[in-house]
């Protein structure tokens, strides 16, 4: 690499901020939960989560980590994915392929609409009050 | 592509000890053989500041937190938590208070009272990375102060946030800047200095070794400000992974233009050599450091003139600590009045500790200043191990004093530590209990700063091996009452005549020790005892009639003068018994007296 003027330092500091934004959960308001048990990653989940990666880089949401877990038993309809946002209900997502990913990404991350046709369940913390 | 995971693996000097390297290399091998190498990033990071805990690893961004992980653990977070998205929960840290596991870690106990600004990257980034380093604002100090300060403005923005040296005396540092901008010389320089040598002190070390470029980006900032075009950093060949690491970011530095002629294009040049140091305390010493960048022997020499008119090789020169550096960068990217909104009246920011001796959680802490020795060991340190009641801490180290139980809720700053006849210090903070004589911990700082005495001037060299001498008689049971005098006389002598800071605080732990423990001195003078049962001389162990006769004692006494039979009561030979106290601590029977 040659020697940097400022418009390259602050091109590159602009370009590396973003992906070490993605280690980072401080200030983030948005969480993607994807279930990536046997079951999901069987019906497609690891697909599903590069759509998130791809998509979120593309419309540059920041404001999302995407986290993965077990099986959230809900097998049948998997790839599962919840999504927990600051101002919108919990939701979760059921049979989520790439496309429906993206969507998600756009609608509900970016544009606070809800994924209608997709949409499984709230999660039972909703329905259960402690 | 961007990586699903991220796992962070320190690789401090203290995690590499427990064999970080090598899990390092298994879970990067572990990646590779599960095929995910793609999915997740190994990054390399700098101290995590929970040494105790140490190795960690931390996944990202679901901050689960591992903690003493081994080698042969990455197969398991590779293949459960990589591949399947499963914690691996053995190794996940659990509070030892209520047994959970924290959601994230800033809930930690450890990590919830402190406030990270000098370590800011430290376990953030890969500090062998540059790049890193620029996304999280590295370098955009130096940017700001080349294309929208002054060198006026900056040093203004730098004597209005506060900041005081935490080398340990405190001098405001734009004070200091401001001598060096102020004279006239063809040659300025700026020096860090890394000569860390305080005993149980690392901050400086981990700072470096997790964050290299903030002290350079500083250092070339200071350059800026006072004129400097030349920079050398001060570091003890002890620290091999911290001088590597710097010198990997200075080369770095110097490839993309931020160090070097022409920085970012403009007509400021500035650049950084190392300069290592065989390892001696007194060249922590600002004068005696500079001796010792020119090629000569480590001395003090008196001062005024300071270095700030007149240093190296003559020319003005800055010279602060790594911690200081380390807060230059921040301070003007968020403005003095953000910085010293932190902290007390007369101390700005935050302090870094090195908390260590019998506390639970040992390791490297930033607070803010302020902030109490209460909760820095029972909150943040998780109190005193195996619950034993606190007796002391020693800050400052052999320059420092011991704040007692008294003094907990004391705010730590420059002036309230002075005042308890203690100091700030670099920042080693030692935790003491019960078990702890004070003369004997009184008798290894002497021992240290004799050891460590330049020798040039004669109330240091002589002073320090007479007061020496006498606690040695002390902890001997061969001590005198007029020997308290003595001590005091001594030690006023010393901190009026040494020359340079090493003698001149030398007689502070004694000072220190013999005004909150002076029952502890009589004890060990008139009554021929150690309250604590550690000053050898003056312990005899006895067997009494609990003795069952297990055997235990005998088997485990390193010279063999215990003898009896099986089931008889034993006999400690007290002319062969080394009072090692093993047959001590060995006994389940309370048979063993010790006096």
């Amino acid at each position: 690499m040659a020697k940097l003027t400022l418009d390259d330092l602050r091109k590159l500091r602009d370009e590396k901020k973003q992906a070490m934004n993605q280690r980072d959960a401080e200030g983030k308001t948005a969480q993607v939960i994807i279930g990536m048990g046997t079951c999901g990653i069987a019906a497609g989940a690891k697909a599903a989560f590069d759509a998130f990666l791809d998509e979120m880089d593309k419309t540059g949401v920041t404001h999302a980590t995407i986290k993965q877990t077990g099986c959230m038993g809900l097998c049948f309809s998997e790839p599962t994915v919840e999504v927990k946002m600051e101002g919108m209900p919990d939701v979760v997502y059921g049979n989520v392929d790439e496309d429906t990913a993206r969507r998600i990404v756009r609608d509900h991350l970016k544009n606070k609409t809800l994924v209608s046709d997709h949409i499984f369940d709230k999660p039972s913390t909703d329905i259960i009050k402690d | 592509m961007a990586y699903k995971n991220y796992i962070m693996v320190c690789t401090g000097t203290g995690c590499e000890s427990s064999k970080a390297g090598q899990l390092y290399e298994n879970l990067n091998a572990e990646l590779k053989a599960a095929g995910v190498e793609e999915e997740a990033q190994l990054v390399k990071t700098g101290c995590f500041g929970f040494c105790e805990q140490g190795p960690i690893v931390k996944i990202l961004p679901d901050e689960t937190f591992y903690v003493k992980v081994k080698p042969e653990d990455a197969k398991e977070i590779v293949a459960e938590h990589i591949v399947k998205g499963r914690p691996v929960d053995r190794l996940i840290y659990k509070e030892p208070s209520s047994d959970k596991t924290p959601v994230d870690t800033d809930n930690i106990g450890f990590y919830r009272k402190q406030f990270r600004i000098v370590l800011r990257n430290c376990a953030v980034i890969n500090p062998e990375i540059i790049d890193e380093y620029i996304a999280r604002d590295g370098y955009g100090a130096l940017e700001k102060a080349l294309f929208e300060m002054s060198p006026d403005d900056v040093l203004q923005e730098i004597k209005d946030s506060g900041l005081r040296g935490r080398g340990g005396a405190g001098f405001p540092t734009g004070t200091k800047w401001g001598f060096t901008k102020g004279v006239e010389a063809d040659q300025k320089y700026i020096v860090c200095n890394a000569d860390e040598g305080d005993p149980g002190a690392y901050m400086d070390r981990s700072v470096l070794e997790g964050d290299p470029h903030s002290v350079l980006e500083a250092m070339a900032i200071a350059g800026y400000t006072v004129g400097a075009s030349k920079g050398f950093i001060y570091i003890r060949a002890e620290y091999p992974l911290a001088i590597d690491r710097l010198n990997l970011a200075i080369a770095q530095a110097k490839e993309y233009g931020l160090l070097g002629d022409n920085i970012l294009g403009t007509d400021f040049s500035f650049d950084i050599e190392l300069r290592l140091g065989a390892g001696a305390f007194v060249c922590g010493e600002e004068t005696a450091l500079l001796a010792s960048i020119e090629g000569k022997r480590g001395m003090p020499i008196p001062r005024p003139p300071f270095p700030a008119v007149k240093g190296l090789w003559g020319k003005p020169t800055v010279i602060n600590n790594v911690e200081t550096w380390a807060n230059i960068p921040v301070i003007l990217l968020k403005g003095a009045k953000w910085f010293n909104s932190i902290g007390t009246e007369t101390s700005k920011g935050t302090k870094v500790f090195a908390l260590t001796g019998k506390i639970n959680n040992s390791g490297l802490i930033e607070v803010p200043m302020g902030t109490t020795l209460r909760e820095i060991i029972f909150d943040i340190g998780g109190g005193i191990a195996g619950g034993k009641p606190f007796k002391a801490a020693q800050t400052g180290g052999p320059s420092g004093g011991c704040i007692t139980p008294q003094f907990l809720d004391t705010p730590i700053d420059y002036e309230s530590l002075m005042s308890i006849g203690s100091m700030m210090g670099s920042g080693g903070m030692i935790v003491m209990d019960e078990d702890d004589c004070m003369i004997d911990v009184t008798k290894f700082y002497l021992e240290f700063t004799v050891d460590e005495s330049c020798g040039k001037c004669a109330p240091c060299r002589i002073g320090g091996r007479t007061c020496y001498n006498i606690l040695d008689r002390i902890s001997k049971g061969k001590g005198e009452v007029e020997d308290l005098q003595k001590l005091k006389d001594i030690g006023h002598a010393m901190r009026k005549a040494s020359l340079c800071g090493l003698g001149q605080t030398a007689p502070n732990p004694v000072m220190s020790t013999m005004k909150y423990f002076e029952d502890e001195y009589k004890a060990h003078i008139e009554d021929n005892k150690c309250p604590a049962g550690k000053c050898k001389d003056m312990l005899s162990f006895s067997i009494n009639d609990n003795c069952v006769g297990c055997t235990a004692c005998a088997r485990v006494c390193p010279v063999s003068c215990i003898s009896g039979e099986v089931k008889q009561k034993h006999v400690i030979d007290q002319d062969k018994c080394i009072k090692c106290g093993q047959c001590f601590t060995k006994c389940k029977f309370e048979a063993i007296d010790r006096a």
